[in-house]
């Protein structure tokens, strides 16, 4: 649905310094634009509860971190997310892909679409759901506001193939 | 680990707290996070208290990117490193030069009653002694320290915190016996928000 650049313009247009991510085949194309932009840092790490992890100590430091993850990264993610955003109050925003939620053509009813909306409430995300191209800038003005509010949210991406 | 050949953990501790520097920042988990914060954390420490275990090395790695002009020491327990051992790669990945972590071994998950973790030998039916020094190799560090003894660990503790990082350090320790559980030292959201306004202020150097 978006392309690379786009992102990287998105996240620069944020004021992100670093983007701590695990591809799938819908980020992992972002990469390398994220990585060729010159306001950007990619840093790559192994599982998504150590993406937040990483994210809370680059915010410690002073540095405006994004976690961008799949759905199933944020299943993995539960304890560390609820220590970074509820025990410490940490307001990390993250990019979310929503696996087959444009296409089930790959995992016909894949549980990604029963299980990710439901978890990001449980865990008290404020998130949006993207499904449109026309709504990129949605993703901006909800990060804005989260920053302004100093509280945590997520974009959900609703990615076409598994 | 070689269990002849422990160190009692308050002196391994002591020994850092003394050779630390006043801006380097100090993060601690379960019972290293505990005798820290006996032996007295500082405005740059954080004792990770309430923690999700094993997190400490990768927000010691985000610290360290955010703050590069900082040595950040992570000292993390054998039972939280087998949590993430991920992010002994993703530590070398980044490959951050002020990063030193420091791995306590003491066989045991102490702080819950002592009991074996799987990297140790009398939880296993092979009793193979699960080899952290080569995890760290093979993970991609370079700079790889191992002490099992005291006077050691104090002699060259100075050469190893100005290695160029990033450094694993291996500490063979002993279980403290009756250890419980780090209790917090306050509410974590205001603990973070000084720290934060500790690290907005550079190293005077």
């Amino acid at each position: 649905m978006f392309t690379g650049t786009q992102i990287a313009s998105l996240f620069t247009s944020m004021g992100i310094t670093h983007v701590v991510s695990i591809a799938d085949s819908t980020i992992g194309p972002w990469h390398p634009a994220i990585e060729a932009s010159p306001d950007l840092h990619l840093v790559r790490v192994c599982r998504e509860g150590e993406a937040w992890a990483v994210a809370a100590g680059l915010y410690l430091g002073g540095a405006t971190p994004l976690v961008l993850i799949q759905c199933t990264g944020l299943f993995e993610s539960g304890d560390s997310l609820r220590n970074i955003l509820h025990d410490w109050k940490l307001p990390i925003f993250s990019v979310i892909g929503y696996r087959s939620y444009l296409n089930q053509s790959t995992l016909p009813g894949d549980t990604c679409l029963v299980f990710s909306e439901p978890l990001l409430d449980a865990w008290r995300i404020d998130y949006r759901l993207i499904k449109e191209p026309s709504q990129l800038d949605e993703v901006r003005a909800h990060y804005l506001a989260c920053r302004d509010a100093g509280t945590p949210g997520a974009a959900l991406i609703a990615e076409g193939k598994a | 680990m070689n269990a002849t050949h422990r160190m009692p953990l308050v002196p391994v501790l002591t020994a850092l707290h003394r050779a630390r520097r006043p801006d380097d920042v100090v993060i601690t988990s379960m019972g290293a996070a505990r005798e820290w914060m006996a032996l007295g954390a500082g405005p740059l420490d954080l004792p990770l208290v309430p923690s999700s275990m094993g997190t400490a090395p990768a927000i010691a790695l985000g610290l360290a990117l955010a703050q590069p002009q900082r040595r950040v020491i992570v000292v993390n327990g054998d039972g939280a490193m087998l949590m993430n051992l991920g992010s002994l790669v993703s530590i070398t990945a980044a490959a951050p030069p002020n990063l030193v972590l420091i791995l306590e071994d003491n066989g045991v998950y102490e702080v819950t009653g002592a009991q074996p973790t799987p990297g140790s030998p009398s939880a296993r039916g092979d009793g193979f002694n699960v080899d952290f020094e080569a995890m760290a190799r093979a993970s991609g560090f370079r700079e790889i320290f191992h002490y099992q003894d005291l006077d050691a660990w104090t002699r060259d503790i100075d050469r190893v915190l100005n290695t160029r990082g990033p450094v694993f350090v291996l500490l063979d320790v002993s279980p403290v016996p009756g250890a419980v559980g780090p209790r917090s030292p306050g509410p974590a959201p205001a603990r973070a928000r000084e720290l934060m306004r500790h690290l907005a202020t550079p190293p005077a150097r």
